[in-house]
């Protein structure tokens, strides 16, 4: 029910006491106003070390080969290791705990044209799996799958650059591109968040690869992701152990770091991520904090002015006021102002982030800006504290007696 | 029209209780004006209190225009304050960022009137006192003798049954008080039964009726003959 009155009492209250009204709006404007800049730039914080990581899988671990440099078990140092279809699945199967997605991995150079346009660009023969390891994002058509895998289809998927290049204009889902002679079926198009140069691809079936190109089973390069469910420590001992295990597959010395190089994005990531969470528990604690320090500042100001109102209050019980009526003016004048003053707020600290936000990329702050509902919780929470601690004095205070209150000057 | 017989109460303080009002008889008749006096401690401002509903007996009856007076709420207190009594204090109590208008108005927002009537009747009430002109002032615009006027307004403004002043000349001066007096005296011509709580002798004199309280009792009521206050303005 909307009582004109009992709004008129409220404004013509909050303009008359504008000292009081300003202060608590004064206190909670600027409690937001805190919250929600701290809030941001701890965000942007966040934001720019999660933005040099959205390449490729955060669980991403990668296997290379390499010359041995130490002799061992009789074999001689210089050896070539080379990894075959065998060693992917000897992973792919004795791994199978740990591993979530594993592919293979071949590198060519090639030539490229469709029609009159010509260019070359890296191909990379993969196994279905790879487009989740790489964070591919396929916008057109489809990725390898494991059809092409079984019966070798010459098809390709290409990168939304190489489509600009060739392709120009013309659709190229269907199309045939020539790469160095012979055609293959263009059957996607994908963009990477990676840059550039990982949109200058081109990504082939790996059993058609082997078979065009040398017609072996020799792989470059074997990626996997271990399981999300891993913990860091988990998966830098199942990065041990598969290196372990791989050398002695391939008679490599222990203490050989150029044969067989297992290279495990958990080892960088436990560093970062504990510094990220160090800073999620900092940014909390100071949330908090200045929420608190909100909360007792309006809480202060509330008593204050149940304290201030004391005689007002008992004017107005002896002119015929219910207790009910007394705590309600009291309440909503305070819900009102320190709404209006937490939206305040919260507009002052979005328009800062705003504002300052493209200027502190240089400190590492990268988009910092804090999510609308997380500011209106932060204000509804010192809506009710505010209302919280204006409520026992104002209950308080509506029974006190007029007589008692009106005497006290 | 106002009836009370052997009130009693006791307010505790530690262990103890102390006993303030011990069997108190009143009966007060419509159009009376009554002077209650008595030292501090003499119970004065609790029988007020008790009468102006603002503070319950322990024992004993209080009927106010044939409605016995117990155990209210605090929300039909309040109804019965707003539409039974008018309080006049000693320092006024104007709410001091009110104009004397909306001073004057107040009661009326707690009866649930409109705007404009509310507006009307306080105007009504405001020339009666002879501050029409003075309704857009602050209290602090006001002299002390202009802020009781717009208090007595106020308590006129919802039509009650009983005024009851606390000290009404408590903070003027003599000739301000005497005009204050001889308005009440005039509110008492028309007919308001008026209850005045004071330790000022001439002040009593102006009443019709003297009661005299010493140690929680009665110690004397008499009718006495009323001294005009406006000989004295």
């Amino acid at each position: 029910m909307f009582d004109i009155d009992f709004w008129r009492e409220i404004f013509q209250s909050i303009n008359k006491n504008r000292t009081r009204s300003l202060l608590s709006g004064f206190t909670v404007t600027f409690a937001i106003l805190l919250f929600t800049i701290l809030f941001g730039l701890a965000n942007g914080l966040s934001n720019t070390f999660a933005e040099a990581f959205v390449d490729d899988a955060a669980n991403a671990v990668f296997i290379r080969s390499g010359a041995t440099t130490k002799a061992y078990k009789g074999m001689q140092a210089g050896r070539r290791i080379q990894f075959r279809n065998e060693d992917y699945k000897y992973i792919k199967t004795d791994f199978d705990d740990n591993v979530e997605f594993i592919t293979s991995r071949i590198y060519k150079n090639v030539a490229a044209s469709f029609r009159n346009e010509k260019n070359n660009y890296s191909l990379r023969a993969v196994h279905p799996d790879h487009q989740y390891l790489e964070k591919t994002k396929v916008y057109k058509g489809r990725y390898i799958n494991q059809r092409d895998m079984d019966i070798k289809t010459k098809v390709v998927v290409i990168g939304k650059l190489v489509k600009e290049d060739l392709f120009l204009k013309v659709d190229p889902l269907g199309k045939y591109i020539n790469l160095s002679g012979i055609p293959y079926k263009v059957v996607g198009v994908f963009a990477d968040d990676g840059g550039d140069d990982e949109e200058r691809l081109l990504y082939m079936p790996l059993s058609t690869a082997q078979q065009v190109y040398g017609n072996n089973d020799y792989v470059d390069q074997i990626n996997l992701t271990y399981k999300p469910e891993l913990d860091f420590n988990q998966a830098i001992d199942f990065g041990l152990d598969l290196e372990k295990k791989l050398k002695e597959r391939f008679l490599v010395a222990p203490n050989d770091q150029r044969a067989v190089r297992v290279f495990n994005m958990a080892m960088q990531n436990k560093g970062i991520t504990q510094m990220t969470s160090v800073l999620g528990i900092i940014i909390l604690i100071i949330g908090m904090g200045t929420l608190i320090a909100g909360i007792v500042g309006i809480s202060n100001i509330m008593i204050f002015i149940v304290k201030e109102r004391t005689k007002e209050i008992g004017i107005r019980k002896a002119l015929g006021a219910s207790p009910k009526s007394i705590v309600a003016i009291i309440l909503i004048e305070s819900i009102f102002i320190t709404s209006i003053a937490g939206y305040f707020g919260l507009l002052l600290g979005v328009g800062i982030l705003e504002w300052a936000g493209p200027s502190l990329k240089t400190y590492f702050i990268t988009n910092p800006s804090v999510s609308t509902s997380l500011v209106i919780s932060a204000t509804l929470t010192l809506i009710g504290a505010g209302t919280l601690a204006g409520y026992l004095p104002a209950k308080k205070a509506s029974k006190i007696k007029p007589i008692v209150a009106l005497r006290d000057d | 029209m106002l009836e009370i017989k052997q009130l009693h109460k006791s307010y505790a303080i530690g262990d103890s209780s102390l006993h303030v009002l011990k069997g108190i008889d009143l009966s007060v008749a419509q159009g009376e004006m009554v002077a209650i006096m008595g030292s501090s401690g003499s119970g004065k401002s609790t029988l007020l209190n008790i009468i102006g509903m603002l503070d319950e007996a322990d024992e004993g009856d209080y009927i106010l225009d044939q409605v016995p007076i117990k155990n209210l709420t605090e929300k039909k207190a309040a109804i019965y304050r707003n539409k039974f009594l008018g309080f006049i204090f000693q320092s006024f109590n104007l709410i001091n960022y009110k104009n004397a208008l909306e001073n004057v108005a107040l009661p009326l927002y707690y009866q649930g009137l409109k705007r404009k009537e509310r507006q009307e009747k306080a105007r009504f009430h405001l020339q009666k006192v002879g501050l029409l002109d003075w309704e857009t002032h602050l209290p602090s615009e006001l002299s002390g003798g202009q802020k009781q006027r717009v208090a007595i307004a106020r308590a006129l403004a919802s039509d009650p049954k009983l005024l009851l002043a606390d000290e009404p000349t408590g903070a003027l001066d003599t000739t301000t008080s005497y005009d204050i007096m001889a308005f009440l005296q005039q509110l008492n011509d028309e007919g308001k039964t008026i209850l005045i709580v004071t330790h000022e002798e001439d002040i009593a004199a102006m009443c019709k009726r003297i009661v005299r309280l010493r140690d929680g009792v009665i110690m004397e009521d008499k009718k006495v003959t009323q001294v005009r206050a406006e000989l004295h303005v």
